[in-house]
């Protein structure tokens, strides 16, 4: 640690020779502060006051209301719309048999099993084909048939869109310069954009229901599927790209013959991320009324149905993870060669197997009926006992007095003083102190950054609010990080370990955000402890995953020379180890803070008084205005970290010549 | 077109990389040095560089990395545009082609092999040999009949349905190769195609390449940075440092006769013996045949160790494979060759 002390302070010594502007920020910053305790400040200066706040969400909407009817953008989007819901409801049709053209569907549960589990074992042999299969026996078991296929009706027209808007956008940003850098800044800020900031617009624009979930769900996972097109595309080997040129491409076959099968590794991956941001998304759009998995589980958390919660729970994990587990070994997936003269069956015999297993439960289902349906009745969950057993646990004397007493000591003696100190800072101070961190973390860009992020917030008219969305997010990554830090640096100690908890940190990152609302519920009841709760272990996952990684990718010769040195296990970590994995850290903690941001926006549910609350209020109505607003204080406000934070990880590694 | 108009033909060729290279080079004093330009913000790729390639020889580019060689074999195919000077192939100016022009020239004139190979690795054997002909729009029954033609000429027979990361390093060169003759090219560009290979695996590939030559007979530009295997292969070799030609000669001449001392140090550690030919030794005959049985053109000093140290004459008669009598040989000189003339 000393280490990394030292040549932290020297490094910033070096950039701003005295420190003199971070003495001079924090300075001014402690003046008004305590100008505020010894009562000298003025009113204006504590907060902004109201005449200086600009109407920005009566701005907004008179400009919305501009473009929706006078320049007539809700034609086109509604005219998208029409399109959209024809593919929806074919989807819904064959799916859940909703009343829509083509009228063939349902699909008896049994037959997209049984090709669900012929497509695992294509992809990843008999683990995979048990996975993907038990999945949607568990799902049709347990009586979710119909909630689950609504969801997944939205999920299998979203993704596809979504990986094709993306791919070209990608390719766009690949091939053009001026419209990769215009588009990188509108990412950032989509990529940290709260959740309701999709959903009021499509609704607005795509009127309510699936359709408006299906576009807030494409325009949601685009971001890293434009980013791994462009990625993949400028990875490409220049041999490769050279041995094109040479064949005498032309543009389009340089494209489509060389580029894109080159990259398509990459692709995939962006497969992978577009599918699980578009099950994220979907099930959150439960928020908007749109039925299915998260609707259910929404209203069951609300009526503390726990049992039935916890089901529900399962069933979207289980598809997460099988939906995850599929693309990525679809990823690695790689064409194996048949040898000559093999028969046009065998060279696909897993088509002809998926389509005979279609037609076979296709056809068994016509005569028994519960390969078609699983009824009310005959379903096999146990909600009520569940229910009854997590109930009685919770009631245990001791688990109580232990929940109970987490609950007073968090809330009495941290959060609520926290908190409280929090406000009662003045405006221009914690602007100034928020400033002067960006400046110590991340250098002068960052720090101009900060403050002017943090200026249009309190021009923004939402400051207290936005303050406590910041002081939510702060206290559950400090918590994230004494929890979850030492066990990552333990975990990190073997091979072993290492995988196990990476293994878990990978699914646990897959599981939808609405998941970690259960145990937070079922532990703390509906208050401030169980939002922060819910966020510390949100974020607790990519804090340990890049720990780990960071911890696990210092190089062997390092480790080895320290050993020779006859440093202690506890010197080789404190000095070699830990100074040389925090730059991964930090990226990881980075993320844990964007994945804060994120969850303190869900936990809106659980009732708290942040800009999440507020923005579940726009959703009743049309205040579009104010949706925006709200939104880009969040969006904001995680920018400002987002940068300072990068901006040092990326210096820190340079200074150790980690990067190429 | 005459058998002596050079195929290839380079004058005055720049290729620096900044960002106004153009511009610099418009502005430029002359005899600006590697470091000068270096200094003012550009790269000197290939530095005023001429040399012509003639119709069937194997020139040989040979230097360090970094010294411009790959850079100037990339103009030559005009895989990149140079900033200044003329490249003519087959007496066309290829900076003024049109990308259709180029393009055409390419599907039909030049092929190229990569150091690292650069196969599609989405493609089978098969796929990648045929890629090229596929491109030029060929039909599949007639592209398929020809890239089995050159798989088996590389003998790659029953590997065609494999994926490149199926096979070892030496196959995929041979993958590499077999794509880059399908279209039957005049002009073959190989850059460094045996460096990525193994010691053993190297020298079996230099034996296939040489038996290829042999049969095909194409004009060929080949990189290495490897001197035995210039030596080796080369009819001339054009040595290169920071973008420049130092010297292009036989490697004979080179052997004997380095003109800088930066050749001079690439020549040091060789045995010339095994480089320098009876031919090129050979004096002029003055009216009089030196007795006795001559020595062929064709052998090396090295080859001719035993009966240059026997041998008491004074200088031996030099016949070319007709049996005809082209020089003298000093038994002196060619003794200090083989003894190592410096040691």
């Amino acid at each position: 640690m000393t280490i990394a002390g030292a040549e932290v302070g020297s490094g910033k010594a070096a950039e701003a020779p005295p420190n003199r502007t971070l003495w001079i920020l924090l300075g001014i910053a402690v003046a008004l502060m305590l100008g505020r305790a010894l009562g000298l400040l003025p009113d204006w200066l504590i907060r902004l006051p109201d005449w200086m706040i600009p109407p920005t969400a009566e701005w907004l909407d008179a400009i919305f209301a501009f473009v929706q009817n006078d320049l007539g953008l809700l034609q086109v989007t509604r005219a998208i719309a029409g399109g959209l819901e024809y593919l929806l409801d074919a989807t819904a049709n064959l799916l859940y048999g909703k009343r829509r053209w083509p009228y063939l569907g349902p699909i008896p549960w049994s037959a997209i099993a049984a090709v669900a589990a012929v497509l695992g074992y294509f992809l990843g042999g008999w683990r995979m084909a048990a996975l993907a299969g038990g999945t949607f026996v568990w799902t049709a078991l347990i009586g979710q048939w119909e909630i689950a296929m609504q969801t997944m009706s939205v999920l299998v027209v979203a993704a596809p869109f979504a990986f094709l808007i993306g791919l070209l956008l990608g390719i766009a940003a690949w091939k053009y310069r001026a419209f990769d850098m215009a588009l990188r800044p509108i990412l950032s800020v989509l990529q940290t954009l709260p959740f309701f900031t999709y959903l009021l617009p499509a609704v607005i624009f795509f009127k309510v229901g699936p359709t408006a979930g299906a576009v807030a769900t494409i325009v949601y996972a685009l971001p890293p599927m434009i980013l791994m097109t462009t990625l993949g595309l400028k990875k490409v080997p220049p041999e490769v790209v050279e041995a094109g040129k040479m064949s005498g491409c032309t543009r389009w076959q340089m494209l489509t013959r060389v580029y894109l099968p080159a990259a398509r590794t990459e692709l995939l991956v962006g497969v992978n991320q577009v599918i699980m941001l578009c099950l994220a998304m979907v099930v959150l759009t439960a928020f908007i009324g749109m039925p299915g998995l998260g609707a259910k589980l929404l209203a069951m958390m609300g009526s503390f149905k726990l049992g039935r919660s916890f089901e529900i729970g399962v069933t979207i994990v289980l598809l997460a993870i099988t939906l995850d587990r599929l693309s990525k070994a679809w990823v690695v997936r790689q064409p194996v060669h048949f040898e000559r003269g093999t028969p046009w069956w065998q060279r696909h015999v897993f088509l002809l197997a998926g389509a005979g297993a279609f037609v076979l439960f296709y056809v068994l289902a016509q005569f028994v009926e519960i390969l078609n349906e699983v009824g009310i009745r005959q379903n096999l969950s146990q909600g009520r006992e569940i229910d009854a057993l997590i109930k009685s646990v919770l009631d245990i004397d001791a688990v109580q007095a232990v929940t109970q007493w987490l609950r007073w000591f968090l809330n009495v003696q941290i959060l609520i003083p926290f908190r409280n100190s929090l406000l009662w800072i003045p405006t221009p101070a914690f602007i100034l102190l928020v400033t002067a961190l960006s400046y110590w973390v991340g250098g002068r860009r960052p720090a101009i950054y900060a403050a002017v992020f943090f200026s249009i917030v309190a021009l923004s008219g939402w400051w207290d609010r936005s303050v406590i969305t910041l002081y939510t997010v702060i206290s559950a990554v400090i918590l994230a990080t004494l929890i979850g830090i030492p066990v990552a640096i333990a975990a990190a100690r073997t091979e072993k370990w290492s995988r196990r908890m990476l293994l878990v940190c990978d699914s646990a990152q897959t599981f939808p955000s609405f998941i970690y609302l259960i145990p937070a519920i079922m532990l703390f009841g509906v208050n401030d402890v169980a939002v922060i709760f819910s966020i510390l272990i949100f974020a607790m996952v990519p804090l340990m995953r890049y720990t780990i990684e960071g911890l696990r990718t210092v190089p062997p010769e390092m480790t080895e020379a320290a050993d020779m040195s006859g440093a202690t296990r506890r010197q080789k970590l404190m000095s070699v180890q830990i100074p040389l994995a925090l730059p991964t850290m930090a990226v990881g903690f980075n993320q844990a803070i964007m994945f804060a941001f994120f969850m303190v926006i869900v936990a809106a549910f659980i009732g708290t008084q942040d800009l999440g609350q507020e923005l579940q209020r726009t959703l009743a109505g049309s205040d579009i205005g104010k949706n925006i607003v709200l939104g880009m204080n969040v969006s904001l406000m995680a920018l400002t970290f987002d940068m300072a934070i990068l901006a040092w990880a990326n210096r820190r590694e340079r200074a150790l010549g980690l990067t190429k | 077109m005459s058998e002596q108009t050079p195929v290839i033909s380079a004058r005055n060729v720049w290729k620096l990389f900044g960002a106004e290279p153009r511009k610099y080079l418009a502005a430029m004093p002359a005899g600006r040095s590697y470091d000068e330009i270096r200094a003012d913000g550009y790269i000197a790729g290939v530095k005023n560089v001429d040399i012509d390639v003639g119709r069937g020889e194997m020139l040989v580019i040979m230097g360090l990395s970094g010294s411009g060689k790959s850079t100037l074999v990339r103009c030559f195919s005009r895989l990149h545009d140079i900033t200044g000077g003329t490249i003519a192939v087959e007496g066309q100016d290829i900076m003024s082609l049109s990308e259709n022009e180029l393009i055409e020239l390419r599907r039909r004139k030049m092929g190229m092999v990569f150091q690292s190979f650069g196969l599609l690795p989405h493609r089978t054997v098969l796929e990648n040999v045929a890629f090229p002909l596929e491109m030029r729009g060929q039909d599949r029954h007639a592209r398929r009949e020809r890239a089995l033609e050159v798989i088996k000429l590389v003998g790659l027979e029953g590997r065609e349905d494999y994926f490149p990361r199926e096979l070892s390093g030496g196959q995929q060169q041979r993958v590499g190769i077999a794509r880059s003759l399908a279209i039957e090219p005049d002009i073959w560009f190989l850059d460094e195609p045996f460096s990525a290979l193994d010691p053993l695996i190297r020298r079996e590939m230099q034996d296939e390449f040489l038996r290829l030559q042999d049969m095909l007979g194409k004009t060929i530009v080949f990189i290495t940075h490897d001197f035995d295997e210039a030596l080796r292969l080369a009819d001339r070799i054009a040595i290169m440092k920071e973008g420049a030609i130092e010297q292009c000669d036989t490697p004979d001449r080179i052997v004997l006769d380095p003109q800088t001392d930066y050749v001079r140090k690439f020549t040091e550690d060789i045995d010339k013996a095994r480089v320098v030919h009876a031919a090129v030794l050979a004096r002029p005959l003055n009216g009089s045949v030196p007795d006795g049985e001559p020595v062929e053109a064709g052998a090396t000093v090295r080859d001719l160790a035993r009966q240059l140290v026997n041998d008491n004459r004074a200088s031996l008669p030099v016949a070319d494979k007709g049996g005809t009598v082209i020089g003298a040989l000093d038994r002196r000189e060619a003794l200090e060759i083989l003894l190592g003339a410096e040691a």
